[in-house]
């Protein structure tokens, strides 16, 4: 099989494109994103090869367009909707949640609402608390969606492609620090399946799981333990909705210490629910208290120093193993 | 005549009369059976309002898209929907439209292009505007119709949706029930500036009002929208000026009304008038109005009895159908 580095950003289009290609219903509707090509420079490109009738430009319409690609999916189109930051997504919730997420279940299961939403996270730009939340959770918490969030271009373009012929509304969190980060993609068609986590590295001292960019820095963490003779594994969920409980459970059973790592704020975030899940399903594995690493309580600061602090770092995930060991 | 009946023939005119009795008389049982508290959740009535309902339909083709609202019966039973599952559904029971899930606030049929009624105010404009989306990248020729009430004028989405619908040229007609009252309070509270057709004048679409207690009225108006956004001339904002009889839901105190403001709606009620106008017409014998009305009141009667027979969803229903598709683990 031909691989090659590619970027995040060059998997993700590639995986538009070749779903376009072979799918006519799918179509990508957001702002920006036709002939400025994305404001992360994803979808450049796709206007020259498929026309304004399938990459469409919209007015800044958060509710308006997505809740038109909720209506195109209901009837039989696969919309692939750009919201650009995350924190936008917000304006929209009412589609998300009371519409897209609930059509099925609501109408006794004849509707189906395959479409797919790519918002992107994360802090560390200097974007400051509306353009830097890492939101994720919040549609974790809806039954009805899919959440997926890849942490390497082989997993989001493998994802993608997998979130567009999936017959569910999923939100695809991409992450805007990850679009440049390069890693190996085949050249040949693939996918990944949703609800699969993936084990990045493995280990036998402790456990991490990490999400998005955290699993990039929960690596960079796991060589640096290495250096001391501590072998961390490391685990990213890659689907946050629903979660492969298994996959993790299999290898704390094993392993017997977990930290988490995820960047959304922890009350209530990711971790806890990791956590939860692991109390209810894997407490008989555990020798010591979960350890958890996310986002203070608190906006997203401009200010470098105070950012940097605001979000888990590589460090923050060296002390929370050592304080397993 | 040609004019005064819109071009329609005496069968579709009364079938139109017929569609509007079926409506009252569901809206009539449902409330009855609500009063009974034989119905778990709440019933928004739509009595009175059947006008709008069944004029803008009857300009509509079959595989034409509507969604409707949380006062939803009329639109669902006016697009083609079977009162027999529409009953069973509002009953909570497994042969409902949504297997006892949805409840009167979501009742779909896609197979009749009922994209749903809908538990949120203004819930329809982004599906709506989505499915004349899907018409327009297709090609197909549908069109469709997004039923709202007046208090949903007053949400965002509308203008997103509008302004979008107006720059692609969708084929949509939005149809606004102009029916006084925003849940608890006057419709004309919230508004601003009477003039209504100011709401469609940013997008430059045609705003038209017509009397939505007056079914030929509607008809037209509809007939014309529908022609206009299948030619790809776009959407239509219709108003149809009629009044919300019952209260908000069944039930409802009414302390926010005075009883002397509903006579004179009682004195302009479409059903009332569209007989009155069939007899005149020489189309509607007196007997064969009052066999129309026993076959409607026999056929309701049949759901309710259709409802009634049918067990509720089993329990493994909670968990069915939040996906469509087994994910792995």
């Amino acid at each position: 099989m031909a691989t090659r580095e590619i970027s995040y950003r060059d998997a993700i289009r590639e995986a538009l494109f070749e779903e376009m290609r072979r799918d006519p219903d799918v179509f990508m509707i957001g702002e920006d994103i036709a002939r400025f090509g994305g404001s992360m420079k994803v979808t450049e490109g796709l206007l020259a090869e498929f026309g304004e009738r399938r990459v469409i430009d919209t007015p800044i319409a958060e509710e308006g367009f997505v809740g038109i690609g909720v209506g195109a999916a209901l009837t039989g189109l696969r919309p692939v909707i750009e919201v650009m930051f995350n924190d936008f997504i917000l304006l929209a919730m009412d589609q998300i949640i009371n519409q897209a997420a609930k059509a099925r279940y609501m109408f006794g299961g004849k509707a189906k609402v395959p479409l797919v939403i790519r918002p992107h996270a994360g802090a560390g730009r200097g974007m400051a608390a509306q353009h830097s939340q890492c939101l994720h959770m919040l549609f974790v918490h809806i039954p009805g969606l899919i959440v997926v969030a890849p942490s390497t271009p082989y997993d989001a373009k493998g994802l993608m492609k997998s979130a567009i012929r999936c017959d569910d509304p999923v939100l695809f969190f991409e992450n805007k620090l990850l679009y440049s980060t390069k890693g190996p993609v085949p050249e040949e068609d693939y996918t990944i399946p949703l609800g699969v986590a993936d084990v990045k590295r493995p280990g036998r001292d402790v456990l991490i799981i990490a999400t998005s960019r955290m699993n990039v820095f929960a690596l960079g963490a796991a060589q640096a333990l290495a250096k001391e003779g501590i072998e961390a594994e490391v685990i990213d969920p890659r689907t946050l909705k629903p979660l492969d409980l298994p996959t993790i459970l299999g290898s704390l059973r094993r392993i017997k210490r977990v930290v988490i790592v995820d960047e959304g704020s922890r009350t209530g975030g990711f971790t806890a629910e990791i956590a939860a899940r692991i109390m209810d399903e894997g407490f008989d594995f555990l020798d010591a208290p979960i350890q958890r690493v996310a986002a203070e309580d608190a906006p997203i600061p401009y200010c470098r120093t105070l950012e940097t602090e605001a979000i888990p770092q590589e460090r923050d995930i060296i002390a929370a193993v050592k304080r397993l060991l | 005549m040609e004019d005064r009946t819109a071009g329609l023939t005496p069968p579709q005119l009364l079938e139109m009369y017929r569609k509007m009795c079926v409506i009252r008389r569901f809206d009539e049982e449902a409330a009855a059976l609500s009063r009974k508290n034989l119905i778990h959740g709440v019933v928004h009535s739509y009595i009175g309002e059947e006008a709008a309902a069944v004029g803008m339909c009857a300009a509509l083709q079959p595989t034409d898209y509507i969604t409707s609202t949380h006062r939803g019966h009329g639109h669902c039973l006016a697009k083609g929907g079977d009162p027999q599952r529409m009953m069973a559904e509002i009953l909570g029971r497994v042969t409902g439209y949504c297997k006892g899930k949805g409840g009167s606030m979501h009742i779909a049929d896609l197979d009749l292009g009922i994209l749903g009624a809908n538990g949120i105010v203004g819930g329809g404009f982004g599906i709506a505007t989505g499915a004349a989306f899907t018409s327009r990248y297709r090609n197909d020729g549908r069109v469709a119709v997004c039923f709202f009430g007046d208090g949903a004028l007053h949400q965002g989405v509308f203008y997103e949706c509008a302004n979008m619908a107006a720059l692609w040229k969708l084929p949509i007609i939005y149809l606004c029930e102009y029916n006084g009252f925003a849940e608890f309070t006057h419709s004309a509270a919230n508004f601003p500036i009477a003039d209504l057709t100011t709401r469609a004048a940013p997008f430059g679409f045609p705003a038209v009002i017509v009397d939505g207690n007056d079914v030929l009225a509607v008809y037209r108006a509809a007939r014309d929208a529908v022609q206009r956004a299948r030619q790809g001339d776009g959407p239509t904002l219709l108003f149809g000026i009629t009044y919300r009889i019952e209260g908000h839901y069944v039930g409802d105190p009414l302390t926010y009304r005075t009883k002397e403001e509903v006579v004179p709606w009682q004195g302009r009620d479409p059903l009332t008038r569209f007989r009155g106008f069939l007899q005149e017409q020489g189309l509607l014998p007196e007997s064969a109005g009052q066999q129309i009305e026993a076959e409607v009141s026999t056929q309701i009667q049949e759901a309710i009895d259709f409802a009634m027979a049918s067990p509720e969803p089993g329990l493994s229903e909670l968990t069915s159908d939040v996906y469509a598709t087994t994910y792995p683990r």
